[in-house]
């Protein structure tokens, strides 16, 4: 079953220019897609349009099952809790330690102190991290904190999971690290794995399905693809 | 349940953000004290005359007096007069020796002076004292009366209490106008305290929004910040308002300058007055911080 179709999505900026030209896909649930391309190829609007950060200006984006394009403001947060969001710059708040990172996107959707205590544990036992709950941010390096902000995007059970270039600001090894999290839970949640990337070697080494974007148009679309110019 | 944790965890991150920008909530707390007291004195101020006016309302009397040279018949025939006027409610007639009677009862001094008086010297007239029903056409009442045979009218008290009332309805325009201007200023105010406390965690707000909180969990926090900021405020002015008037009240003996002008029983006077001013601030605070959320808080 797909759990994300995008029919004929075209994306204008404002400021007159077009990220995304004519895009048809459909992914499937429990898949590890890879989305490729230069800078300016699109990927980061293909992601955005995805979590309703920018809207398409044509066509239809649909995410399990939302019109994710006609969705009101107001009802953003439907969509934002049936998905978690990793990002470059991991996005953490430098005040709360890593227990209460993670919690507080619970916390943020009202749910009770003692399922928030229970998931979040769970989470970070995932990401490898369950010692490091009472540290900072800050006392923890790049790819530790990339980890709690993975913990953060699937403490609440997503069924998608959207990653923009996770590891562009991690050196090699510690990619590697973080694309073992993120396939382990692929495999052991089944969430759906969506990650914007140009780190070719982690592209090569996965054997996953690679969707090619170049200059806003839909190249490639393979299975086990690898990172070919 | 879930409402209730909401709310819970919105009062304390609006408590906490008051405390983390001081500075600016101390000068917004400020600014409503300062309203808040002006408000305070004003609505105390506005009650009182309502209610004093409407007391010598009820006192108000025309006072006919008829003339030395009418005779008994004469007196009959206003009498007729006078019952026949709609708006009349209840007249009695005094004789000028009634009156002298009456006002040497009153005081010793008149006594003296009046007994050294014989009957046709009196300075003193023969008087029917006539209560209206509507005292707010008093004046025509009074003017017909006025228009019978024999007769020349007062209405007393009227005078006096006309220029009371304007004069403290003057007073109180100038009151309202520096509120609404204070009011104004510290809207201004309010708006940029929780400006900065927006700004102060966007980081914060982006986040929850990419986890899926929703437009209200998201600005609750920051309208409960203004609500705190305008409770805060309010403090000062409602121990001003009990503490003030009743000390104000306690001086005076319940009366101002006479025993014309009565004030308001402390109780429950200042409780309701304090429930006012603090339900103000807090309004005043909620339409600072709400027009903060909506202008600086894109979502």
């Amino acid at each position: 079953m797909d759990l994300i179709r995008v029919k004929n999505v075209e994306k204008k900026y404002k400021n007159g220019v077009t990220a995304i030209y004519d895009l048809n896909l459909a992914i499937e649930k429990g898949s590890f897609v890879f989305v490729i391309g230069g800078s300016g190829s699109g990927k980061s609007t293909f992601i955005k349009l995805l979590y309703r950060e920018e809207k398409p200006t044509k066509g239809q984006v649909i995410v399990g099952g939302l019109d994710v394009a006609k969705l009101k403001n107001k009802k953003v947060y439907k969509l934002r809790r049936k998905l978690g969001i990793v990002f470059q710059d991991y996005r953490l708040l430098p005040k709360l330690t890593v227990y209460e990172n993670v919690a507080f996107a619970l916390e943020c959707i009202g749910e009770k102190k003692d399922v928030i205590r229970i998931k979040v544990l769970k989470a970070l036992e995932d990401v490898g991290l369950k010692n490091k709950v009472h540290e900072y941010p800050d006392n923890l390096s790049g790819g530790e904190q990339q980890r709690v902000a993975i913990a953060r995007a699937i403490v609440n059970d997503p069924k998608l999971l959207l990653c923009d270039e996770p590891t562009g600001n991690l050196d090699p090894e510690k990619s590697l690290e973080i694309m073992k999290v993120l396939e382990s839970i692929n495999k052991s949640r089944g969430t759906t794995i969506i990650m914007a990337t140009h780190d070719k070697e982690i592209v090569n080494k996965m054997k996953k399905q690679v969707i090619t974007l170049k200059d806003g148009h839909l190249v490639k679309f393979k299975q086990k693809g690898t990172y070919a110019e | 349940m879930k409402p209730l944790r909401m709310l819970g965890r919105s009062v304390r991150d609006a408590i906490k953000s008051v405390i983390r920008n001081f500075s600016l909530s101390l000068a917004s707390i400020s600014c409503i004290t300062i309203t808040l007291i002006i408000v305070a004195v004003a609505i105390i101020a506005s009650f009182n005359v309502q209610n004093f006016t409407q007391e010598i309302e009820k006192d108000m009397t025309i006072v006919v007096f008829v003339d030395n040279d009418a005779k008994e018949e004469d007196v009959e025939v206003i009498e007729e007069e006078i019952k026949a006027i709609k708006n009349v409610d209840k007249y009695t007639y005094q004789t000028k020796q009634e009156v002298k009677a009456k006002m040497q009862e009153e005081s010793e001094v008149f006594k003296t002076v009046l007994d050294t008086w014989e009957d046709d010297e009196s300075p003193l007239k023969d008087t029917f004292q006539v209560k209206v029903k509507n005292v707010e056409k008093i004046r025509k009442t009074a003017e017909k009366i006025e228009n019978i045979d024999k007769v020349s009218t007062v209405r007393y008290g009227e005078g006096m209490v006309d220029k009371m009332v304007s004069a403290f309805s003057s007073v109180e325009k100038v009151t309202y106008g520096i509120v609404i201007a204070l009011v104004i200023v510290t809207v201004f105010l309010i708006i940029n305290t929780i400006k900065l406390t927006i700004s102060a965690r966007r980081r914060e707000i982006g986040i929850m929004r990419l986890v899926g909180a929703s437009n209200i969990t998201i600005k609750l926090p920051f309208i409960i910040e203004g609500m705190i900021l305008g409770l805060f405020g309010s403090i000062i002015p409602v121990l001003i308002t009990t503490y003030g008037y009743l000390a104000f009240y306690k001086h005076f003996d319940g009366y101002l300058y006479s025993r014309l002008i009565q004030l308001i029983l402390p109780e429950p006077f200042i409780y309701q007055t304090s429930l006012i001013v603090i339900g103000i601030g807090i309004l005043v605070g909620m339409i600072g911080s709400a027009s903060a959320v909506r202008r600086y808080l894109k979502i």
